[in-house]
């Protein structure tokens, strides 16, 4: 009882933090617009009757670079905390991220095809989709990949997850050699193409492609939450949870399809964005113990705040230039993470 | 009455100095530019049009002054915040620029895109001067410029000695496993054809690519090319003899390493008539 009104605060100061990140998001970025414009033209996209009017730059910067950013931040960081919180409950293993099912490498595949013979060998596809040749692709490639992983550990209809987990690993090393082969391909500026989409970045976000995307990212994350007790009755063990009457099998392969949706969408927006997934998940079952019905949710919101936060730091730092935002999670997510594994050293999985 | 002429006489007169001021400072008054690209700036600065410049990207290492900029990041990582955050009405590029969806960004911002090419050749140079000249308004001193461009080019191309070409191999990246040679379609293999030299590797692959020690040998470069600054990370000519194969090469044996500045010699900017003619008394020196 004392741990659920605990975590019930959790969650409640975990929306404030997000609240205040995605406050201090919008207002700030390398355009300087006054705190009391940002608001004005906010409450006049609002449809509130607003008395004066604002610089049309202004309006412009706000609405169609630093907005759509800021949603696409809060939708990646759920989704890759959520599906990395649901990875390790599902392998009740917390070093699982859902690059071990072949998520990651499959969609960085595509994305280095895409970029190394995108102008020679699959010019007709480059052409006829355009911007969004590198996107789609990632999300057929990592989607493509899951499955591929899923089918093989599938013997005689059943999963295995250690053999799924021993699949992931050899499917991600061919993944992995492939997309050296094609990186020895590459010249010298598709390499360094390679080199930023593989760290990571928000800054492509467009309306259009975040509204076109949000149902691939949001209907997943809201449907993880309903898994929470069937991954607590994992944790007893596969075995137990089917005698608690889970269909384990359907749950399974349910789960592995939305977190391949989420993480495929994810990786094809911003690239490859490493540690959030694996790191968030861990600090709450450290504060808040392993239930998954808090578990899930307070990932969801921490993953948001701390991508946002990263994001923030990412395109200001440097401006008008901008750092990857993959440097930046790593760097303020690692060392608070292992000053909390000092702290709570003692409470395990 | 006389008064009334008077000051509408006065008026007028006010109204035509005006006038004139504004033609004179009206395009230095109004273009702001962003240059993404070190050639471009370089071309910018060349037509003395540096003074509309409110930011570069961080390829643009020339002039010295350029550096004091804003500087909005490597040209293929540019942020559509932080370039209009200078408030530029126009940004010239090459192709080499993007990601294209933060172009896209800013072209939906209003603000105007000019791409240029970036072609490894001396008529890309012409396409760029013509392109930036176009853009800042001074078409005429771009025509003048590129004339001035070719006849130096021309003059250095006559003066190459017609003996034979001595046989080069440029390396990048040399220190971490294999060292990268120049191959096709490479700015350096450019610059070596221009100087009159023969790239060993000019056949054997496109691009930059990790060569073995053996292929370094069978090459047998005459002489070796480096960038200042990669033989600065080497830590010198012994070191860069000392890299596997290249001490049994020709070059290794004759110690005969040439190093240039890497934007000047493999720019493709303006300085191309005297990076060119500067290589060529590298590379047939004691000829």
């Amino acid at each position: 009882m004392l741990m659920e009104s605990r975590a019930r605060l959790t969650l409640l100061l975990l929306t404030g933090l997000l609240l205040i990140v995605f406050v201090l998001s919008l207002g700030i970025g390398a355009v300087a617009i006054p705190p009391l414009e940002v608001l004005g033209i906010l409450a006049q996209q609002l449809g509130l009757p607003v008395a004066s009017t604002f610089d049309p730059g202004h309006v412009s910067v706000l609405l169609d670079i630093r907005a759509p950013r800021v949603v696409l931040g809060i939708m990646v960081g759920a989704g890759l905390a959520i599906t990395g919180a649901t990875v390790q409950g599902l392998f009740r293993n917390p070093l699982a991220d859902p690059g071990l099912i072949g998520v990651s490498s499959g969609a960085a595949l595509a994305a280095v095809m895409v970029i190394v013979l995108g102008a020679t060998w699959l010019q007709g596809i480059s052409t006829l989709l355009g911007h969004y040749t590198l996107p789609i692709a990632a999300f057929i490639g990592s989607l493509g990949v899951t499955m591929l992983v899923y089918r093989l550990a599938n013997i005689h209809g059943r999963t295995d997850i250690a053999t799924m987990l021993l699949a992931g690993i050899a499917i991600n090393a061919l993944m992995g050699a492939a997309t050296g082969l094609l990186t020895y391909a590459a010249n010298d500026a598709q390499l360094r193409t390679l080199t930023f989409w593989s760290m990571g970045s928000l800054g492509n976000a467009t309306w259009a492609q975040v509204l076109s995307a949000a149902p691939l990212l949001l209907l997943p994350i809201m449907a993880l939450p309903f898994f929470a007790h069937a991954l607590n009755a994992i944790l007893l063990g596969e075995a137990e949870a089917g005698h608690l009457g889970f269909n384990l099998e359907r749950i399974k392969r349910v789960l592995i399809v939305l977190v391949a949706l989420v993480v495929g969408t994810a990786v094809a927006l911003t690239g490859v964005i490493g540690f959030v997934g694996l790191v968030v998940p861990h600090l709450l079952r450290l504060a808040l113990g392993p239930d998954h019905r808090f578990l899930l949710p307070a990932s969801a919101l921490l993953g948001s705040s701390l991508l946002l936060a990263a994001d923030l730091l990412a395109r200001t730092l440097v401006a008008p230039a901008e750092l990857p935002i993959g440097i930046i999670t790593a760097v303020i997510g690692g060392p608070f993470f292992l000053w909390l594994l000092s702290r709570y050293r003692t409470r395990s999985f | 009455m006389r008064i009334l002429l008077n000051l509408s006489v006065f008026a007028l007169l006010v109204f035509v100095i005006a006038r004139v001021a504004m033609a004179e400072t009206q395009p230095a008054a109004t273009q702001r530019i962003v240059s993404v690209g070190g050639a471009l700036t370089e071309i910018v600065y060349a037509l003395n049009a540096d003074k509309q410049l409110v930011g570069v990207d961080t390829t643009s290492q020339y002039p010295a002054t350029a550096t004091k900029l804003p500087q909005v990041g490597y040209q293929r990582q540019l942020s559509a915040e932080g370039v209009l955050s200078l408030q530029p009405n126009v940004i010239v590029l090459t192709e080499e620029a993007g990601p294209p969806a933060v172009l896209e960004q800013i072209k939906s911002a209003g603000i105007k895109i000019v791409t240029l090419p970036a072609e490894h050749s001396a008529d890309g140079v012409v396409k760029k001067i013509q392109g930036v000249a176009d853009t800042i308004g001074k078409t005429a001193e771009g025509e003048a410029m590129v004339l001035e461009f070719k006849r130096k080019l021309a003059a250095t191309q006559q003066a190459l000695p017609q003996t034979n070409k001595p046989n080069i191999v440029f390396l990048l990246n040399v220190g971490n496993g294999s060292p990268m040679a120049a191959g096709r379609n490479t700015a350096a293999n450019a610059m070596i054809g221009l100087a009159g030299g023969n790239n060993a590797f000019g056949d054997t692959h496109d691009g930059y690519k990790p060569v073995s020690s053996e292929a370094m040998i069978a090459a047998n470069p005459d002489i070796i090319m480096l960038t200042k600054d990669t033989l600065e990370t080497l830590g010198g000519i012994d070191k860069a003899i000392a890299i596997p194969g290249v001490s049994l090469t020709t070059a290794g044996k004759t110690k005969h390493i040439v190093t240039m500045d890497s934007l000047y010699m493999l720019g493709f900017g303006p300085r191309l008539p005297e990076a060119v003619q500067e290589l060529a008394q590298l590379l047939h020196k004691g000829q």
